[in-house]
């Protein structure tokens, strides 16, 4: 899983079925310290988040497909959870 | 996923099994702001109406062969949808 900040959405109306009524987000990838690391995911959301959050993400399939209810979803990121804190130490 | 612009159009003429009348399409992957980033991909297209121009997202790994049907199959990129509108805030 990583941290992210949501930074914006995507509308589609063609997509593969499994995607038809799911939210999805373009999520910043973010350090341990919420820096960009200039790279981004396009994720499914699952906990109604919006821009300008920080969340964090699931970043594999299998564990994915089991947030999603669905065995056979074509699926990898998710958003599972908005983050009030982070705390790092050293 | 990722977003990407379609490019081109790829016609094999022989294909393993199960990849029989599945559109290749030519994929030019673009950062979260649009622009071009990294080399072309060539990528199944799930949706089957994915054109050159359009802007679309993609998924890699084993989660794109499991967007074709059969699932079965030897794919590494397939796009998932079309993107309608875009919206990234700064």
């Amino acid at each position: 899983m990583f941290l992210g900040v949501v930074t914006g959405n995507i509308v589609s109306t063609i997509s593969h079925p499994f995607y038809v009524g799911k939210k999805l987000l373009i999520v910043d990838r973010c350090d341990e310290h919420w820096r960009s690391t200039g790279k981004y995911v396009i994720a499914v959301d699952s906990v109604d988040a919006g821009v300008g959050e920080r969340v964090l993400v699931l970043d594999e399939g299998n564990g994915a497909r089991q947030v999603l209810d669905d065995a056979e979803a074509p699926v990898r990121s998710v958003v599972v959870g908005i983050v009030d804190a982070a705390t790092v130490d050293g | 996923m990722l977003l990407g612009r379609v490019i081109g159009t790829l016609v094999p003429c022989v294909v393993y099994e199960g990849l029989k009348g599945v559109p290749m399409l030519w994929v030019r992957p673009l950062d979260r702001r649009g622009n071009p980033a990294g080399k072309a991909l060539i990528c199944a297209d799930s949706t089957r109406m994915a054109a050159p121009g359009e802007l679309v997202y993609y998924e890699g790994g084993r989660e794109a062969a499991m967007a074709l049907d059969p699932a079965f199959v030897p794919v590494d990129h397939a796009i998932i949808g079309i993107v309608d509108q875009l919206h990234v805030e700064e």
